[in-house]
């Protein structure tokens, strides 16, 4: 007589499929998963406790580090809290550098997002590696503007931290006009694939109540059919200024999710455009002291980052340095519904919902 | 020569402007030669074209009778050197003169030989190969650090592989996780045995190498499932079950696939079947398009490529059923991939695109250089799907072979069973018939599947377009509580 037992299945810390240290505890039943448990920490560095010694320009290069993949958008969302805490006027031709960095900062996370959910999904790289051109000239428009790739600390307190180089807008210009061929390439590529349309179609659906239950935020909840966009709700860096369309998923499988990264790549493309477009001439920061005290009192800004609302809250108590810094990561809320999505499904399905989420490990353990 | 690195341009400031050096090609390697070397590798070439001409000429003219000295088809020389061998009549034991036991021995340790350095220069270059053509569908570069354009790089890969350690895990069954890296490797060796190279060059030309080829090929399942349970490892049993599933019900629609051969030409001998090819100026490819078709998608799936390398699904289950193998354990197990990958382009080769023939060009070139380079084109097209699909999930895979393969196979069996008797009943006009059924069986293959996946009830995704739509034509931003 044989009997069958789910058994347990640990995927992570070390994992292909797991974009970084990250770990899942898989009840399976044969390929069926039962439940899932997921473990983070692993990459913990205490940043929130560190912060609480540094002032608060010293602590932009964590937000670097949270979300290494948008460190731009980490950038923006840490000083915008600071200047509304110590009621710092950012100049006009700053706002519109910041628009700019963090739009191209969206394009080439969603880009490393979509290339690796189709990794997930079995393709050996060749998306991504197709999606890593634009990337690539992304980091260098970074790397020529602020030294570096990544980690690029190039937000400061009441502006930017250097103005870029004169070469720096003809390469911008150039690549804006190549993005929407390109992107439509990479959608060629990847949309009319019989196989990856059959591997994410309906899997991982989320409906739109639970996503607002469950606090989701980004092209996680925009793939769900809800219609909610920080820049377009409360807009900030003058985003009110720039015609763009929020792309809304109609199901909420990972299919839409991706569908919807996808075309806000696009708009990213033109709100660039505008923002081009419509710079003006002047200083690109308002001098801040050294160590800058801000009256008693705390704040919660707010920026949609390529991942979501990402937020940060900040209380002063009149030191240079905050008495509490948060950091309200995205990936990890919305990683928060995976359990939900993945019970039921098969391992492959996981893997694939798993990378539809999109998280980064660093902003979910900081 | 070794490869130019590219370097950045000191005089630009940015990396924007950085310049990439040309990188050098193999076609510019070649013409980089001096004219000295230029004239000697024209004049080799010369001879190589004139000589072989000469003996095609000769051979086709049948001005001679012996056929030993067609050295291009190794057969000759070795029935040539068997009878001179067998001429030696002392006794050397049991009755048997040395004759009788050189006579075997000889011609089967050539043979071998010559089987096992092509496939072991194959895997030396294979692998280069592969990473180099998925480079460039990938728009980079490769291997190009060790030796000349990296060609080196397999043998680096080799050397490392074998310095590491082999771990066995705890609780592995150490007997059982020995064997599977042998194991596999027989079976991948054996399969090459019938495959005719040239008109008499064949290891193996028995009367049911068809037969052999299938159950040869099925063994390996065995040592794929030993390693996953061997190994305690839960990836590793994911990945073999997987395997064993696959394999099982791949087997049918490739053993239906190959009926329909059999059926067509009439012999289980691998060598009638590309004389049939041959004779009739007709690939069985053309025939039979959808044997075809399912002879290649089912072999993707027996030898683990995309888009059915679920067994080895990276993304899911690491490395499947060799996850916990490590040092050149590992690497056996790849190189028996890429040697099957290889092998499965022969096969394709030998059963539906007419082996080492090419229309009458096999008298003129020799013949394994022709089954050689379609192995080699079927090779290329597994890199190219490699490089362009993602994967299947397991039941999509195994529905698709189940309700779609399976019945049409049974269905193509009865059709090219009709075929065959009213060709047996039209003897006169055999090629108008065979013209009619390759436009008949193309266009009925079309219609059949389509009306039998309509009929199953499939209907294609991405006629259904599923569009984001902008938040404006939806009535605009909404606050959440107005939301559901």
């Amino acid at each position: 007589m044989t009997t069958s037992e789910p058994y347990v299945l640990n995927i992570g810390p070390q994992h292909p499929s797991t974009h970084g240290v990250f770990r899942i505890r898989v009840v399976m039943d044969g390929e069926k998963i039962q439940d899932i448990d997921m473990i983070v920490g692993y990459l913990h560095r205490s940043m929130e406790k560190l912060a609480e010694e540094r002032t608060y320009t010293q602590n932009i290069p964590f937000t670097d580090r949270a979300d290494y993949l948008a460190a731009m958008s980490g950038n923006l969302g840490l000083c915008l809290a600071a200047e509304r805490l110590a009621a710092v006027e950012v100049p006009d031709r700053a706002s519109h550098l910041r628009v700019i960095f963090a739009e191209l900062q969206r394009i080439a996370s969603h880009a490393m997002a979509n290339g690796t959910l189709v990794s997930d999904a079995g393709a050996w790289q060749t998306p991504l590696l197709y999606m890593f051109r634009e990337r690539e000239k992304i980091l260098d428009l970074f790397e020529m503007t602020c030294g570096a790739r990544l980690t690029t600390n190039y937000m400061r307190i009441g502006g930017v931290a250097f103005e870029p180089p004169p070469e720096f807008w003809p390469a911008l210009d150039e690549l804006v006009n190549e993005l929407p061929e390109r992107i439509d390439e990479y959608a060629q590529l990847v949309q009319e694939n019989e196989i990856f349309v059959a591997r994410t179609r309906n899997i991982g659906i989320i409906s739109p109540e639970d996503a607002i239950n469950g606090s989701l935020v980004g092209p996680a909840l925009r793939g769900s059919g809800v219609p909610w966009d920080l820049r377009k709700t409360e807009p900030y860096c003058g985003y009110d200024n720039f015609e763009f369309e929020v792309p809304v998923g109609t199901v909420g499988d990972v299919y839409d999710r991706f569908m919807v990264r996808l075309e806000e790549t696009r708009q990213s493309t033109k709100i660039i455009q505008q923002a081009i477009d419509s710079i003006s001439d002047g200083p690109h920061k308002t001098d801040i002291p050294l160590a800058l005290r801000p009256e008693p009192g705390e704040v919660y800004g707010r920026v949609e980052g390529p991942r979501g609302e990402l937020g940060f809250y900040l209380v002063s108590d009149g030191s240079p340095a905050p008495y509490r810094f948060h950091i309200r990561a995205p990936s990890l809320i919305n990683l928060s519904l995976l359990r939900d999505m993945a019970r039921g499904a098969s391992l492959s399905d996981a893997v694939v919902t798993l990378g539809s989420i999109d998280i980064v490990v660093g902003e979910i353990d900081r | 020569m070794t490869p130019k690195i590219p370097s950045s341009n000191s005089t630009s400031a940015t990396p924007m402007n950085r310049q990439i050096a040309a990188r050098p090609t193999l076609l510019g390697f070649v013409q980089n030669f001096s004219i000295k070397t230029k004239l000697i590798l024209g004049i080799l070439g010369l001879i190589f074209l004139v000589g072989n001409g000469l003996i095609a000429f000769i051979v086709i003219d049948g001005r001679l009778d012996g056929k030993w000295y067609d050295i291009r088809d190794l057969g000759y020389s070795i029935e040539f050197l068997r009878t001179k061998l067998a001429s030696n009549n002392q006794e050397l034991i049991l009755g048997y003169t040395l004759g009788d036991v050189l006579a075997y021995w000889v011609p089967a340790v050539i043979g071998a030989v010559g089987i096992l350095s092509f496939l072991g220069g194959f895997l030396l270059i294979g692998s280069w190969i592969e990473r180099r053509l998925l480079a460039r569908f990938q728009i980079r570069t490769g291997p190009n650090r060790v030796g000349p354009y990296g060609l080196l790089q397999p043998i680096a890969d080799a050397l490392k592989l074998m310095q590491k350690e082999v771990l066995i895990p705890i609780g592995a069954d150490k007997m059982l996780f020995f064997l599977p890296p042998i194991l596999v490797f027989i079976p991948a060796m054996l399969t090459w045995g019938p495959i005719p190279w040239s008109a008499n060059m064949s290891y193996l030309d028995i009367n049911v190498g068809l037969l052999y080829v299938i159950s040869i090929t099925s063994l390996s399942v065995l040592a794929v499932w030993m390693a996953g349970w061997a190994s305690n490892n839960h990836y590793a049993l994911l990945g073999s079950m997987r395997t064993v599933a696959m394999m099982v019900s791949y087997e049918i629609p490739i053993g239906l696939s190959l009926l329909s051969v059999v059926l067509m030409t009439g012999s289980l001998r691998l060598s009638s079947i590309v004389s049939w090819q041959a004779d009739h100026y007709l690939w069985l490819a053309l025939i039979m398009p959808f044997a075809f078709f399912t002879f290649f998608f089912s072999s993707t799936a027996e030898i683990n490529r995309t888009p059915n390398d679920i067994a080895e699904a990276e993304s899911e289950i690491v490395a499947g059923f060799h996850t916990e193998y490590s040092g050149m354990k590992a690497g056996l197990f790849l190189a028996v991939e890429l040697g099957n990958a290889l092998l499965t382009g022969a096969l394709v080769a030998t059963f539906f695109l007419g082996g080492y023939t090419l229309f009458g060009l096999e008298n003129w070139i020799p013949g394994y250089l022709i089954l050689a380079g379609k192995a080699t084109l079927g090779y290329f097209f597994f890199i190219w799907l490699r490089g362009t699909l993602p994967r299947f999930r397991i039941d999509q895979l195994m529905s698709f072979a189940w309700k779609y393969l399976i019945p049409l196979s049974i269905a193509h069996v009865l059709l090219i069973a009709v075929e065959v008797s009213i060709v047996a009943r039209l003897e006169s006009v055999e090629w108008l018939i065979y013209i009619l059924f390759v436009v008949f069986n193309v266009l009925i293959t079309i219609y059949a599947v389509r009306s039998w996946a309509k009929a199953i009830g499939y209907t294609s995704e991405i006629e259904h377009p599923q569009q984001p739509v902008f938040a404006t034509q939806m009535g605009g931003i909404k606050a959440a509580r107005h939301i559901g």
